[in-house]
């Protein structure tokens, strides 16, 4: 019989959406459930259990990860981006803008996860093709867009940071 | 006022962004999950590895001394307050907790009640259950063969596994329109399990308040009104002390109709406690356990004479799995699937459809879909096409052959309903030119001879949506109608309320619009509420398409009735008759006095500040719109697909879907509907299987074995339409949010079968996976 209680609850620091942060937690404790739960941003989503959906998708250092599938203890230092974490002073971010103007959400669930791994995506390569944005999103499940919306946001984007950055 | 620059009213036709969308891109959603109460506890599920077993012991010792454990209940406890059954939508009864045997895998066993999930999660490992498995029966054949096992061996009278028996349309009729045919076609065919798998799982937060009784429940419900109603008969609570408040919604496809057993308990918890009680599914126990879809075994014949169908015969057994959870109205045991003579001038038919009992999970919901017309959509698509191929005819010029005609509308069908309004070949028409229907024959014919299997496949479905009218159709006994209230404030911006419920459909958005359309104010001056049982009108809630059908239809005539009013208004504001105002957009003028205007800001205003003598103050007006009659949208779906000779792998060259779902009100969130549902039919026909091994193991019971594609595997949709405006809708809406769900399976898997047909293949059950194919292939000696 187990007897054995868990680990005791330890603090994990964070810059998160650019605020320093930091909550004690188990050193079980998720990611997902840190965010949501200890910073209270629920923002970010649970879909799956199992690394497959991409609801939990937040950027650590910049990376899309999937927070269901890190520990908390894992990211202490570290900088996290959650979709609370998007919209600056100038407002919205061009990725938030255009899945709105493309219709590229429906019931929002995916929505954040899908925005962040988007913003990744265009930090890294600001001008991809079609096939380029359906890659980078192929670790996310959408239910209810048929992702033609989705991909259309991401070229709005796209087009709207190119044309900031030549400005 | 009076000529200036007015701004155009955005409603009916209009794309308006969605309204929603603000909260949600900025994370400002509120889901079940975000919900936090104060002194809150959580619940974890504990559910059978068994798909039958009888249940000897359950030791709940362990478990209950673990750190943070408040409670480990069980169906004994549950028992002793009568709440260890309770009744399904369909009029079964179903195990809230298993108290005698288990009877599917994934089944709920005891629920641990703590403070925290971890620890809920720790003291789940530590209830020990004595299971005594016995033999498991995991398809409807077995089950309704002699010597099954007997799985609801607890219902009084029930002798085998048998749990419906249905029929509709005339058996007499239709035998002798197969006598007297020169042609019978048939077709066997397995609509498999599958799952509707909203990405968020379904879950609750109740919340009794042991000092006054008031049990709020925040809960993932298409339907809060309906399931309030139930609480309040399966527990026995007042009606009026249960709240039912249904936030944001990630997704519903039919899963988040019915009542779960995690609600109930989690609701009983909180009552015994007296503290808020938080269960939130996982994806293993939404896969294994909730409504799952379709599972349907049907065979169909098609007696010809000449190129035209005289009768069309089914047999069906459905697998409902251990209890008759369908969510469908009660006097259909099939729900609608007597739609299946589909697009098609058939006079006679006869359906017969028999359901079983298994050891699956119990269900089934329609998956985006109106109560099981997708069964019959595939099913007649599928037959027309084989018949077309029996007679040596091109598909679309057999269909063409047997549509209803225009003229026919309104048109009884043999199994006895009457379709609105429909264009079916103008729809089809456009879909051929769209996708060069001639140009792909073409090029199917040049691929063949160098070796290549293009195919191209159609379907031509035809909808049942929007229930009710109440007198037919009804769910739990509740009337299938529904609500909208609208209030106008004094400086002229509005709340509607309606008993409908989004789900991600845009509801905040297009029924503004329909409010813009008959008021003039427009769609963000208009706050849609839904999902709160405590403010919003009764209604039956939002799935079958049923949201514009009716609660739209109500948002209209309660419009038009304040509009009424408004007129006297502004016929006392203006002193004149209010036969002799004209309405124009969003004003009243005096006929042939276009400078004599009131607003409908002005009017609204003036029923709070200066009205006729005698009239009631206030501009507020609630609406229950029973419908006359269900919509029937309708469309043409083509598909081109190329198969791989070496593997089995088939590809979508080109999908093109014309629809015509009546009058659009905002078209990009109906071409937002059409492409998701498109998704979902690609992924029904080429991947989602929810299987199950002969020990009744769920094969399919997460992300990684239950395939949904992704962007990457999804195709590309070309949309068109048509519009015949329904002619009993006030707007001539239709409803549009499973059209596509409903009619694209068959268009996917009619392609690959054209692409084989000429070998001699006839048909592959879904999911048409690349396997499949490449055993096809090797059958009729065209692998590589």
């Amino acid at each position: 019989m187990s007897t054995q209680a868990p680990p005791a609850a330890r603090p994990v620091n964070v810059t998160i959406n650019g605020q320093a942060r930091s909550a004690s937690v188990e050193p079980r404790a998720l990611l997902v459930h840190y965010i949501r739960e200890s910073l209270g941003l629920t923002g970010t989503h649970i879909g799956c259990d199992t690394t497959s959906c991409g609801a939990c998708t937040v950027l650590v250092d910049g990376v899309p990860m999937k927070s269901c599938t890190m520990f908390a203890v894992q990211v202490e230092g570290k900088e996290i981006t959650t979709v609370e974490g998007l919209k600056g002073a100038a407002g919205l971010h061009p990725v938030q803008e255009g899945f709105h103007e493309e219709h590229g959400l429906q019931c929002g669930f995916c929505t954040p996860g899908m925005m962040l791994s988007s913003k990744a995506l265009l930090e890294d390569n600001p001008d991809p093709t079609e096939e380029e944005i359906r890659w980078a999103l192929s670790g996310q499940i959408c239910r209810c867009t048929g992702y033609t919306n989705i991909v259309k946001a991401v070229q709005y984007a796209a087009k709207k940071i190119r044309e900031g950055s030549a400005a | 006022m009076t000529t200036d620059a007015r701004e155009e009213i955005r409603g009916i036709g209009h794309s308006v962004k969605r309204i929603e969308d603000a909260r949600f891109v900025q994370g400002r959603g509120n889901y079940v999950e975000d919900v936090v109460l104060p002194n809150m506890l959580h619940m974890a599920i504990l559910r059978s590895p068994y798909a039958h077993a009888t249940i000897k012991s359950i030791d709940t010792a362990r478990a209950t001394a673990s750190p943070g454990v408040v409670v480990v209940v069980t169906g004994e406890i549950l028992a002793a307050h009568n709440l260890a059954w309770m009744p399904t939508l369909s009029g079964d009864t179903q195990a809230v907790l298993a108290t005698d045997k288990v009877r599917f895998q994934g089944q709920e066993v005891a629920c641990v009640i703590a403070e925290t999930i971890a620890q809920a999660h720790d003291a789940l490992e530590l209830v020990d259950v004595d299971y005594e498995p016995l033999q498991a029966v995991t398809s409807p054949q077995q089950a309704m063969s002699a010597g099954a096992p007997i799985i609801r061996d607890e219902k009084e009278g029930q002798t085998d596994n048998a749990c419906y028996h249905w029929e509709s349309g005339d058996a007499a009729a239709t035998e002798q329109a197969f006598a007297a045919a020169d042609k019978v076609v048939s077709l066997d065919t397995y609509y498999p399990r599958c799952h509707p798998a909203p990405l968020e799982c379904c879950g609750c937060v109740a919340d009794v308040n042991p000092a006054d009784g008031k049990c709020r429940i925040y809960m993932t419900s298409q339907a809060p009104h309906a399931h309030r109603t139930l609480f309040a008969i399966v527990a026995g609570l007042p009606e009026h002390k249960i709240q039912i408040i249904s936030p944001d919604i990630g997704g519903g496809f039919g899963n988040k109709v019915p009542i779960y057993p995690g609600y109930v308990v989690a609701t009983a918890a909180s009552l015994l406690i007296g503290r808020p009680v938080k269960w939130i599914d996982d994806r293993t126990g939404n896969l294994i356990s909730t409504g799952f879809a379709r599972d349907y075994h049907m065979h169909g014949e098609l007696a010809l004479q000449g190129d035209q169908i005289t009768g069309l015969r089914v047999k069906m057994l459905s697998d409902n799995g251990a209890f008759f959870a369908d969510a469908q109205p009660s006097k259909f045991k099939a729900g609608l699937f007597h739609i299946v003579t589909g697009s098609y001038d058939i006079p006679t038919a006869h359906v017969v459809t028999d359901g079983a009992y298994t050891n699956k999970a119990p269900g089934g919901v329609a998956y985006r879909c109106s109560f099981r017309v997708t069964e019959a959509s595939y099913l007649i698509e599928r037959l027309v096409q084989n018949a077309a191929y029996e007679l040596g005819v091109d598909p679309v010029d057999f269909r063409k052959a047997n549509f209803i005609k225009p003229e026919q509308f309104p048109y009884t069908s043999a199994t006895g309903f009457e379709y609105d309004s429909g264009d079916y070949e103008a729809a089809m028409d456009l879909c051929l030119e769209k996708m060069d229907y001639t140009g792909m024959r073409a090029d199917q014919l040049t691929a063949r001879a160098d070796g290549r299997l293009l195919g191209v496949g159609i379907a031509s479905f035809t909808e049942v949506v929007g229930a009710g009218k109440g007198k037919d159709y009804d769910i739990a006994g509740l009337r299938m109608f529904d609500s909208a209230e609208l209030r106008l404030h004094p400086t002229g911006k509005a709340i509607l309320k309606l008993g409908t419920k989004s789900q991600g459909q845009g509801h905040e958005t297009t029924y503004g619009q329909i409010i813009a359309s008959q008021l003039g104010i427009q769609p963000e001056d208009v706050l849609v509420e839904e999902g709160d049982t405590d403010t919003t009108p009764y209604g039956l809630g939002t799935y079958a398409s049923r949201s514009t059908p009716t609660s739209g239809a109500a948002a209209v005539i309660i419009a038009r009735k304040l509009r009424d009013k408004a007129r006297l208004i502004a016929a006392h504001l203006l002193e004149c008759a209010p036969d002799d105002l004209e309405w124009d957009q969003d004003r009243f003028h005096v006929k042939g006095a276009t400078d004599r205007v009131k607003t409908i800001q002005e009017c609204i205003f003036a029923a709070y500040s200066d009205l006729p003598d005698g009239m009631e103050p206030g501009l507020e007006g609630v609406h229950y719109y029973d419908p006359p009659n269900m919509t029937f949208p309708f469309g043409t779906y083509g598909v081109v697909v190329e198969i791989d000779r070496g593997t089995g792998e088939w590809k979508v060259q080109k999908m093109v879907a014309v629809d015509d779902c009546g009058v659009r009100i905002n078209p990009m969130i109906v071409e937002g509907q059409i492409t998701g549902g498109l998704t979902e039919g690609y992924a029904i026909a080429a991947m989602e299987l929810i299987d199950f091994d002969e020990d009744g193991n769920c094969i399919g019971s997460n992300f990684m074995d239950y395939l949904i594609p992704t962007a990457w595997e999804t195709p590309v949709f070309d949309l068109g339409e048509t519009v015949t405006p329904s002619p009993h809708h006030p707007i001539g809406a239709k409803g549009v949010g499973e059209s596509a769900t409903v009619g694209s399976p068959a268009a996917y898997v009619n392609a690959v079968i054209d692409a084989l047909q000429h070998a001699g293949v006839t048909n592959i059950d879904m999911p048409v996976t690349s396997s499949k194919v490449w055993e096809a292939l090797n059958e009729v000696g065209l692998a590589l």
